[in-house]
């Protein structure tokens, strides 16, 4: 008798099919996200030969005067990025969301673009723009007499990530801004307050939860971000260092593990705090009986400055687009306002040898964006429709993949696979299966998130109707739930598929031939040479146009769907 | 309680002078004018779509007038901005800031007068006190239930201590049993404050029991304005004597017979209009259920006319019959006796209307 009732709250809890899909996603995460992440940790803190436990490496990694300077440089450059890029985000989010915008549509798609360039592409079209010699500068010397020094060292890393990353900030506060009823504000108006005060005492907290978990995800993209320093010619920064130890004196250097260490440490004490400052503040605003978005009219002097401001801030953060745009076409630009003359030779030199860069994003971005909307769907369905023992563990081991910077993770799949052998005797490591396999766990918390919204959004009791008709679970799933996610899964899948395709950091430590290498990588080979930067604008040009398109075509077919199911998106 | 408090709020009138509002080409106030009263409780009944809750956005300032003026004490305010108005807005979501507790909630609207910090905390004091949820001022809104949530909004509302104090469907969010019991606090509240209240509602049982007055309204008109049994036993039209309550309304026309006005509902039925009944061509007759009787054919005297019973519902005290009149079928409410005096489905019986019953209204 106890044994059948143990056995029937065992069934309870979950079938026999729940329980292998949750062990397969399990052994997939911690085959290619724990171990991987646990071995870069192992070393660092072991004695090189030996084998045992030291912390010799950290005490050789802060008596370095680089590596803290390093550390110090890429803490002050994220802090300064969240700061710029709130700057540009901050009246853009609120002009569009708040006032009848016209063109708010326009603001916010055109605010998106700056994500689907990889942040170092834009950083040699700056150097052009606002370098030393660039267009700018030339202008102003000819002209004033004096130059401003936009690009040098540190601040030249800040000024290109804050106009790279700032989307992110950007959309995180509209959301919260646009998720604010009307009421909140009417009754604040109601009982005397308005203009700047009603701003900051009213709309400004309720924003903060978006605010702060933008600016969290900005400040662990650019301790991660590796490429862009390099190309600005700057080194002592924490993840180029990374890459810069373990490219050059090789992967058994514990210096390039303990680098690594810092930087999950950073990012993790990052999310941490973000998430510490949010507690129980997750306000749900839009209440029953509430009025929904309150949108002011623009008296005619606000509109001449409201405009002004985002015309000039669209301008700065599509200055990178318009500089690669101009320089895939010119012949030679350098300490001169504008290119000597302009060719298509680039483009030409592009699509003949550089058509196996966009095969293999094709192929990279599809596979990554397909594997993580997969675990997403699957994780989402166990945490929100079973009650599997442990079913959230999935869920916080798939999100922790946000903390790890893609370095780290390039680093742990060379260390972890190079031994492993495939049959025709070269490492599992240089397959470029495994570059699939890096890009798709970075992206896992993206599509997770995404999968889930869809998922609460549909009714349990749309489920219990087809169950209830003699549907079983899996058919349920096929014939109703999948269907009526559809939507949300496409959008994950987007947002997976188009950073995916500009992704370099884990793919810079893990490409090992030119023949596997993605666009952002081509691009960065291209630009590593002054000869080469044309061809190398020609080819970020080409990526721009390809993800953007990509991204719009699903983003049509993601409206069309949720249109079509009377769903709004 | 004892009646003293210590908010200064004094009785101020509100007038409303010929407001039209326009929403593009749809018309949703129309010729609006409306005199409240120093002290009263008025209330704006309709439904959904009438324009009611438009009106009270439009006194609070965040809709504006097309035409027209709303004047406090003989102030016009219709050009001033929602925070320079001193109307107290109470909201339907009683959009309380998630960010702030309770306490800084209600002193906010103090803050923004820039009030000395004592009087400040004496009058969130006072103001909690009065609909008693001072032991929960350090609490956040999430942390109370809906009825002290709307307590909060109201003790937030009357702590700036407005000339007029506006409810937006203030029962609306909360279940059947406390609405009884809330509805009682608010209109003692407003007794005690003395305050001009104005209650949007598209229940008519809430205003008949709390409001002194009411204006019942219907795509965007005022359609009748009066105490609450003034309304229910003189409606001026048939939307109103429908709205509230439950009213037969029996279409017919009216003919001259040997000099004397007669309704004719068909050939065959036929009533005299009593002399005092304003019935002209188009009017349609209105009764109440309550007050026409059943009565076995033969039985019911002159005037009494032949139905058929259709449907008969036990409601405890009462029996609601259905009767086919004609083509139409009336509710007629009788009280429970015992069950032997019932009349069967398909009965013959004569209906007595009795003439100060009785009236002629048109749309």
């Amino acid at each position: 008798m106890r044994s059948v009732l143990s056995l029937r709250t065992w069934r309870a809890s979950a079938t026999p099919g729940q329980i292998v899909l949750a062990l397969s996603i399990l052994a997939f995460l911690m085959l290619f996200l724990v171990i991987p992440v646990a071995t870069v940790i192992y070393v660092a803190f072991t004695e090189r030969g030996t084998g045992s436990f030291t912390l010799i490496n950290f005490y050789d990694f802060f008596a370095s005067e680089l590596f803290v300077r390093s550390l110090w440089n890429s803490i002050w450059v994220s802090l300064m990025t969240v700061v710029v890029a709130s700057v540009i985000a901050l009246p853009l989010a609120y002009l569009t969301t708040r006032f009848e915008f016209r063109g708010a549509l326009l603001v916010q798609t055109l605010g998106f673009l700056p994500l689907v360039m990889p942040p170092f592409v834009g950083a040699v079209a700056m150097q052009l723009l606002f370098g030393r010699n660039g267009t700018f500068n030339l202008l102003l010397d000819e002209h004033f007499g004096f130059k401003i020094p936009f690009m040098e060292g540190l601040w030249g890393v800040i000024f290109v990530q804050a106009l790279h990353y700032f989307p992110f900030i950007l959309v995180n506060l509209s959301v919260a801004l646009r998720a604010i009823d009307r009421s909140m504000e009417e009754s604040a108006q109601n009982l005397g307050a308005s203009g700047f005060r009603l701003f900051r005492r009213i709309v400004l907290p309720l924003a903060m939860p978006g605010y702060v978990a933008g600016s969290a995800l900005v400040f662990v993209k650019v301790f991660d971000d590796l490429a862009t320093p390099l190309l600005l010619n700057v080194k002592d920064m924490l993840a180029p260092q990374a890459y810069l130890r373990v490219s050059s004196i090789g992967i058994a250097d514990p210096m390039g593990y303990v680098i690594s260490v810092m930087l999950i440490i950073c990012s993790v004490l990052a999310v941490w705090l973000s998430t510490l400052s949010l507690r129980n503040k997750d306000y749900a605003t839009t209440q029953r009986g509430g009025g929904g978005l309150a949108q002011r009219k623009l008296g005619s002097g606000e509109a001449v400055v409201a405009y002004g401001v985002v015309i000039f801030l669209l301008l700065l953060v599509l200055a990178p687009h318009f500089g690669l745009l101009i320089l895939s076409f010119a012949t030679v630009w350098s300490f001169s306002p504008l290119p000597d003359g302009f060719t298509l030779v680039h483009y030409t030199r592009v699509f003949g040898d550089s058509w196996v860069y966009i095969k293999n994003t094709l192929i990279y971005a599809s596979l990554a964006a397909g594997i993580d909307v997969v675990l997403g769907v699957a994780i989402a369905y166990l945490v929100l429709r079973t009650k599997l023992i442990g079913r959230h563990w999935l869920d916080w081991l798939a999100t922790a993949s946000l903390a790890v910077p893609g370095v780290v993770l390039g680093i742990g799949y060379l260390r972890t696979f190079y031994n492993v052998t495939l049959p025709d005797g070269s490492p599992l490591a240089s397959f470029w299966i495994i570059i699939v396999l890096a890009l798709a766990i970075r992206r896992v918390p993206y599509a997770l998130r995404a999968c889930f919204s869809a998922l609460q959004q549909i009714s349990i009791s749309l489920e219990e109707a087809a169950e209830n008709l003699g549907a079983t679970k899996t058919r349920t799933m096929l014939r109703v739930v999948l269907p009526l996610m559809m939507g949300g899964v496409l959008a994950g899948f987007v947002t997976s598929f188009a950073t995916a395709a500009v992704e370099l950091s884990a793919t810079l430590m893990l490409v090992q031939s030119n023949d596997d290498a993605p666009l952002a990588y081509g691009i960065y080979v291209y630009m590593q040479s002054a000869a080469g930067r044309g061809a190398g604008a020609a080819l970020g040009v080409v990526a721009v146009v390809f993800v953007g398109l990509c991204a719009f075509i699903s983003h049509l077919v993601v409206e069309r769907s949720q249109r079509s199911k009377g769903l709004d998106s | 309680m004892s009646s003293a408090h210590p908010l200064a709020i004094s009785a101020a009138d509100l007038s409303i002078r010929d407001v039209n509002v326009f929403y593009g080409a749809n018309h949703v106030l129309k010729d609006v004018n409306l005199d409240i009263r120093p002290g009263e409780f008025f209330a704006f009944l309709g439904p959904s779509g009438c324009g009611k809750t438009t009106l009270l956005r439009l006194i609070a300032g965040f809709v504006p007038a097309d035409t027209g003026t709303v004047q406090i004490s003989g102030g016009d305010i219709s050009k001033l901005p929602p925070w320079k108005r001193d109307v107290g807005l109470v909201f339907q979501s009683y959009a309380l800031w998630p960010h702030m507790s309770v306490r800084r909630n209600v002193a906010f609207g103090l803050e923004e007068r820039r009030l000395p910090k004592a009087d400040v905390n004496k009058r969130v004091n006072a103001a909690l006190e009065l609909v008693g949820l001072s032991q929960f001022a350090d609490r956040r809104p999430s942390q109370l239930s809906g009825g002290q949530q709307q307590r909060v909004a109201l003790a937030r509302t009357i702590a700036v201590e407005p000339k007029v104090l506006l409810l937006d469907e203030p029962l609306s969010n909360l279940d059947a049993k406390m609405r009884e019991q809330v509805r009682r606090e608010l209109r003692d509240l407003q007794q005690r404050l003395g305050i001009t209240t104005i209650f949007v509602t598209h229940d008519q049982e809430e205003a008949n029991t709390i409001c002194d007055r009411i204006a019942v309204m219907k795509d965007g008109v005022v359609q009748q304005v009066g105490a609450p049994m003034e309304l229910y036993e003189k409606p001026s039209n048939l939307f109103v004597a429908g709205f509230l309550g439950a009213a037969n309304i029996i279409s017919g026309c009216v003919i001259e017979q040997d000099g004397r006005r007669i309704f004719a509902i068909t050939d065959d039925l036929k009533l005299a209009i009593p002399d005092e009944c304003k019935a002209v061509d188009g009017s349609r007759l209105v009764f109440r259920p309550q007050h026409a009787r059943l009565a076995a054919v033969g039985a019911g005297g002159p005037g009494s006319l032949p139905a058929r019973v259709t449907r008969r519902e036990f409601l405890g005290a009462n029996v609601r019959y259905g009767v086919m009149l004609g083509s139409t079928e009336v509710t007629v409410d009788s009280a429970f006796e015992n069950s032997a005096a019932l009349y069967e489905l398909g009965a013959p019986v004569e209906i007595v209307l009795p003439a100060r019953a009785l009236l002629w209204l048109q749309d």
